[in-house]
């Protein structure tokens, strides 16, 4: 391999981490709202939620993707390609993760919200100091899931031309030839990179424990 | 008016009649034990009172003041969140499974309602919540998450939490039901404490009898939905008049 080569594949790797941290931040930033939303009292702010949700998690990656690169601009609005690539991602993970958020605040015991109603907290209260904690630690697991799939998600948005690990090892293979060599490191190269992910993850299921 | 006014109170659930056109009522600082086989509304009317559970129709009221409506000129209207907050907050209750928030140290568990609840300065919530937990035994225990302690230890913890609150009303729901008799036997302590330090309105359900006749001064008999019996303890745990109560205090008593 040439270090022409391992050049465009660690340009690619740092490309791809990139669109997976940045669609997973915003995954995050929309599965709260959109959690809550859907464990709301009011019947609007829930259908609100659940909207969302069904409207982007049925929206393929790879639409949403050409639609950002290539419908908007010609509607006169012009992204660059990466940051499109991470709305495209974040945009759809987001509704997944705002199930897992809307899951664990509904895995908190009813014991606790009723402990803090016979504190005489206000329930918005008993949400941010009761609820949500316990279930902030509940979700760390499922979002360290989600971060994989974001990782894996990342090389579907190779075909709007962002020059990530997958888009690169094409070009690289376009140029040698050799299919198996190339596929293999980059499914080595995913593989390493989930490893790096899940560690994370794991540190810090152990930072938030209770004990 | 007294000071907590049951007025044709009624709850079901799906086809079960839990509280049948129920009225009572409990003065300022009584001890009040509600006993009955289960299934019988005694818990649900601990939960009404904590508004935890609706009346399905029937008023509540807690010195004058509705728990459950509001008065608008001469109508009766469902409550707002505020006016149900503002009656509510004279009342705490103590839960069979403790409840505490494993989120929290013991400390923290305690300080919580009183600082952003009540109001109060940090420095005076630790120190009160220093005291209680040195009232129910556990002063050492501060610094330590729920998870550490036993079942014992954190309803002790979770009876200084209630406490913390500065209750006029303290509804205390089969708060030894989870534990072994030896560790019930502290807690049963500790409220004996309670009871006879403080001049806290107390309902409580419990199936610990000897303890009901040491710090009640009424026991309410439960039965389907209605209250057949109303007695002083000695009253009822000597001279039972109904048939009801006799059956069910003599398989009570012989489970001990």
């Amino acid at each position: 391999m040439s270090s022409a080569q391992l050049g465009l594949l660690l340009y690619g790797a740092w490309k791809t981490i990139l669109l997976t941290l940045g669609g997973m931040a915003l995954a995050l930033v929309i599965a709260f709202p959109v959690g809550l939303a859907r464990v709301s009292h009011n019947k609007f702010v829930r259908a609100i939620g659940f909207t969302y949700v069904e409207l982007f998690r049925g929206a393929a990656v790879l639409v949403l993707a050409f639609w950002f690169v290539y419908a908007l601009p010609s509607l006169g609005w012009q992204l660059d390609p990466t940051f499109a690539g991470i709305l495209a991602l974040g945009l759809n993970m987001g509704a997944y993760s705002g199930e897992v958020v809307r899951g664990a605040i509904q895995a908190v015991p009813p014991g606790q919200i009723e402990a803090a109603t016979a504190l005489n907290f206000k329930p918005s209260q008993g949400m941010r100091r009761v609820v949500l904690p316990q279930a902030v630690r509940a979700m760390i697991p499922s979002f360290g899931n989600n971060v994989i799939e974001q990782l894996k998600a990342t090389a579907v948005v190779a075909v709007v031309s962002i020059p990530e690990l997958t888009f690169n090892g094409q070009l690289i293979w376009s140029g040698n030839g050799r299919a198996a060599a190339v596929f293999g490191g980059l499914l080595i190269g995913y593989g390493l990179m989930a490893l790096i992910f899940m560690t994370g993850v794991k540190l810090l299921e152990r930072r938030v424990a209770w004990t | 008016m007294s000071f907590i006014d049951f007025t044709d109170v009624s709850k079901r659930f799906g086809d079960n009649v839990v509280l049948d056109d129920m009225s009572f009522n409990v003065a300022n600082g009584e001890r009040v034990t509600l006993i009955g086989p289960s299934g019988s509304g005694k818990t649900t009317i601990l939960r009404m009172l904590m508004t935890l559970t609706k009346p399905d129709s029937g008023t509540i009221a807690i010195d004058d003041e509705y728990l459950w409506h509001e008065r608008r000129g001469d109508d009766l209207v469902p409550a707002s969140e505020a006016h149900t907050r503002k009656v509510r907050s004279r009342v705490t209750m103590v839960f069979q499974q403790f409840n505490l928030f494993p989120n929290m140290k013991v400390l923290r568990n305690v300080t919580e309602a009183p600082i952003h609840v009540l109001g109060k300065q940090k420095d005076e919530a630790d120190e009160r919540a220093r005291e209680l937990l040195e009232m129910v035994g556990l002063q050492d225990k501060a610094d330590f998450y729920p998870s550490q302690l036993s079942g014992g230890q954190q309803q002790r913890v979770a009876i200084a939490r209630a406490l913390a609150v500065e209750p006029d009303i303290l509804l205390l729901d089969e708060v030894t039901s989870a534990l072994d008799p030896e560790i019930a036997a502290e807690v049963l302590d500790v409220l004996r404490d309670v009871a006879k330090t403080s001049d806290v309105t107390m309902l409580l359900v419990t199936h610990a009898m000897r303890f009901a006749r040491d710090v009640s001064n009424r026991v309410l008999m439960f039965n389907e939905g209605k209250i057949i019996e109303d007695a002083a303890p000695e009253q009822m745990f000597n001279e039972p008049q109904h048939e009801r109560t006799k059956a069910f205090l003599k398989s009570v008593l012989e489970e001990v």
